[in-house]
């Protein structure tokens, strides 16, 4: 592509190129750049709450209350600012209209609105943080995140914060939804379409579906809490359950947010290091829009232990187990599509391949969790902590990982220290077995979540726990030492650095991506 | 337990902990456990037993897709074979793995559902007691022993005696009956909190403004532990479950004795508060 070097004088800097950006390029950089902040803080957050559980009794966090505040923060940081800027935001913005052929992203002016209402919203979150800190875990139960139980405008300040970062995505996935249906190159038609894109799509249905919800549920919390309403207090008719039912209704499909784009990119580093095409393609779309749906109508399988009437538990029960079924079909076309493959391990293939095991066992937890029968015994364990690390730290953040190796080259036109890469992938793989593996047992042996000092007996697993903490904070250092690397001394990365498995149309211009791609669409056979 | 650091001598702790002999009549997760408690009601037993075949099936199928994940990468990486296939469909294959998990969710179903009737359905039972939940202690009553109420209070580290674990132990212990069906409501007077106890199978979300029931039937004598299992402010670490299941000539004298200690004077306990 020769035109490259003629765009190069439409960029803008300094202040103008990224605060008034409308650059799908730019804005994606900079949700990538928001998510490993937030990121960040939020494993700080972990270490220090994981040095705490290291040992019986108290040592870093004296206050319990800091405990409840740092496990809160975690939470809401890692899902809204972290994996969720970094996949939707910042994959999404990059490769999506890279990958359909379009030259930008179809409202580019509110592309920028929705990543600014995203840092406002972060800003907020760890504002929160400076009066007092809401210990409520992030699900924000009432009664304890009203009045009087959190008097300080800290949960204030997490639901405006939830709003803001709400808004941004609810904005952001109405671009994706408009951007995907009107703007694919000639060609490509919903079924040619690169799973990356379907998967950004069915996420952003979801967004649009499950956020207003929230954002409905939180405005009465926030209402109960200030101007005297009573939706959720027993004391005034209100019902506490019938927060958790919206929050669930929000929650559940929240998780599928943050695991599907990560499902797709592992789609697109499986065939290409595979050199082969994506295996039974139609069943991977057709699996991820059937996750979608199911998604939404088994949010209760969180509150078995609320007091439901039994068959209401047995519907979630049985609807809950049905989504083993498009999540299986997942699994098993990611190994068929290596079957016959001629594979190569590069370090987004390792982030891949690790994030197929590693699931796969957050999967199978998940079919036990399913089970009311189970779940009285394993609710509120750390089984249920063990089991949703293995489906998020693991799966979306090795996702998250393997786009980042997969596209480092064509985003910076530089090229990662495949070496140190592989490296960082051990590390890290080492790192996250030895720290959530443990909780099984744990939670099996009846260790509550949330909870800053426990029983003696739970030493032993705790420590464990706790040192492959450490492990995965040490890879997380060597994971920012490769991106200075790459930055600062990088190889050049040529056009298409993956060779002939690589076939979406990212792969077709130049290396780094040129601020303007795409200004003559390309035609899809 | 000393408070502190102790990296020095971390490894040491970590073995001379997990080898504490337990003291006799100690039932109770211990160091290095990695199954469940020992059940000692009917549905704990039913809950160690269903889940002792969820455990089968999803270790199989975990191993399963491990195995051809070891497989495939160890049979068709690059060197092994240069040429890759082209097949990227395959009918019969994709409807089986559709239908084959299909199947075993049904295996699964049947008696998941028998079990949750079982444990959801109330049986007679002999008598009630009903625990509340507080910000950080649970209240008891015994509505039908005169209705007498007692509040169990974490037991502070340094008046723990021989046998009782930190963080576990209660000033006062919930006593019942050996071999007695017997209904607890609970309820909460604050926020959420929730009344778990593993050896039971029993978790149950104590909400203000609902009363949610359950059903014990213990068939072992002992003391069995238990934590507040949802998150509940600032103690929601120390705020344990301790029951105590005793012989029923034993449970007719505490009662007698707890009329006594625990009498109402003026009605609910809250106006002593």
């Amino acid at each position: 592509m020769a035109q490259a070097a003629a765009h190069e004088h439409h960029a803008p800097s300094g202040l103008k190129r990224w605060l008034f950006s409308t650059n799908h390029k730019d804005i994606g950089t900079m949700y990538l750049v928001l998510a490993f902040v937030g990121g960040v803080v939020g494993l700080i957050m972990s270490i220090w709450f994981r040095l705490e559980l290291m040992f019986p009794g108290m040592q870093l966090t004296p206050d319990p209350q800091f405990f409840n505040v740092l496990i809160t923060a975690h939470g809401l940081l890692m899902v809204f600012f972290f994996i969720m800027p970094a996949l939707i935001g910042g994959f999404g913005n990059w490769m999506v209209p890279l990958q359909i052929g379009a030259p930008d992203m179809a409202f580019p002016r509110m592309n920028n609105i929705s990543f600014w209402l995203t840092a406002a919203g972060m800003i907020l979150l760890v504002a929160s943080l400076f009066v007092g800190g809401a210990g409520t875990g992030w699900t924000i139960y009432p009664p304890l995140s009203s009045q009087p139980y959190h008097a300080s405008p800290a949960v204030d300040l997490a639901i405006f914060s939830l709003h803001l970062a709400g808004a941004g995505s609810l904005l952001g996935a109405i671009n994706f939804i408009v951007t995907i249906f009107n703007m694919r190159a000639p060609g490509m038609t919903l079924h040619k379409m690169p799973l990356f894109v379907w998967s950004i799509l069915v996420t952003a249905f979801l967004l649009v579906l499950a956020l207003p919800v929230l954002a409905g549920a939180i405005t009465m919390l926030l209402t109960d809490r200030n101007f005297g309403t009573s939706f959720f207090k027993p004391e005034g008719g209100g019902d506490p359950v019938l927060f958790q039912h919206l929050f669930w209704f929000f929650g559940h499909p929240e998780v599928y947010i943050m695991i599907l784009p990560s499902f797709g990119i592992i789609s697109h580093v499986v065939s290409t290091f595979s050199r082969k095409p994506v295996f039974g393609y139609l069943g991977m779309v057709y699996a991820m829009v059937a996750i979608g749906f199911i998604g939404f109508i088994v949010w209760a399988h969180h509150m078995y232990t609320v007091g439901m009437n039994t068959d209401v538990e047995a519907y979630f029960v049985a609807a809950t187990m049905v989504i083993a079924v498009p999540t299986g079909i997942k699994v098993f076309s990611w190994i068929a599509t290596m079957w016959g493959g001629s594979i190569r391990f590069t370090t987004p293939m390792l982030f891949a391949i690790g994030m197929i095991v590693l699931f796969t066992i957050g999967g199978v937890t998940g079919v036990v969790l399913a089970n009311a029968a189970a779940d009285y015994a394993l609710h509120d364990t750390y089984y249920v902590v063990a089991h949703f690390h293995y489906t998020l730290s693991m799966g979306a953040l090795f996702g998250i990982f393997a786009g980042y190796y997969y596209w480092i080259g064509k985003m910076t036109g530089r090229q990662y220290d495949e070496k140190l890469g592989k490296i960082h992938f051990w590390m890290l793989f080492i790192g996250v077995n030895l720290t959530f593996f443990p909780m099984h047992f744990l939670g099996l042996a009846g260790m509550p979540r949330r909870i800053p000092d426990y029983p003696d007996a739970f030493f032993g697993w705790n420590f464990v726990a706790s040192v492959g903490a450490l492990i995965g904070l040490l890879s997380t250092l060597l994971f920012f030492y490769i991106v200075w690397k790459t930055f600062r001394a990088g190889e050049k990365c040529p056009d298409n650095p993956w060779g002939e498995g690589a076939t979406t149309l990212e792969w077709t211009v130049p290396s780094p991506a040129p601020f303007h791609t795409f200004e003559k669409q390309p035609v899809v056979r | 337990m000393s408070k502190g650091w102790r990296w020095s001598f971390a490894l040491a702790a970590v073995v001379g902990l997990a080898s504490l002999p337990a003291a006799a009549d100690y039932v109770g997760p211990h160091p290095w456990q990695i199954g469940m408690q020992e059940p000692v009601t009917p549905v704990a037993e039913l809950i160690a037993v269903f889940h002792n075949l969820l455990l089968w099936i999803i270790l199989a199928i975990a191993a399963f897709v491990l195995v051809l994940i070891a497989y495939v990468v160890w049979r068709f990486r690059e060197d092994r074979n240069p040429t890759p296939s082209k097949r990227s469909h395959h009918t019969l294959l994709e409807v089986t793995w559709t239908a084959v998990p299909v199947l075993i969710l049904v295996i699964i179903a049947i008696p998941s559902f028998q079990a949750l009737y079982y444990m959801d359905s109330i049986p007679e039972t002999e008598f009630r007691i009903k625990a509340i939940g507080k910000q950080w202690y649970w209240t008891y009553e015994y509505p039908d022993h005169g209705g007498f109420v007692f509040d169990a209070f974490l037991k502070d580290e340094s008046e723990l005696e021989e046998g009782e674990p930190r963080l576990l132990a209660t000033d006062n212990y919930l006593v019942i009956p050996v071999d007695t069906k017997i209904t607890l409501q609970v309820t909460s007077e604050d926020v959420i909190h929730a009344w778990a106890v593993p050896a039971f199978g029993i978790k149950i979300d104590a909400i203000p403004g609902r009363l949610n029931e359950v059903w014990i039937e213990a068939k072992e004598t002992g003391t069995f532990y238990g934590q507040c299992s949802e998150l509940c402010g600032y103690g929601h670490g120390f705020m344990p479950i301790a029951v105590r299941v005793v012989e029923k000539e034993e449970f007719e004298a505490w009662v007698k004795q707890a009329q006594q200690e625990f009498a109402r004077r003026d009605g609910p306990a809250l106006a002593a508060r």
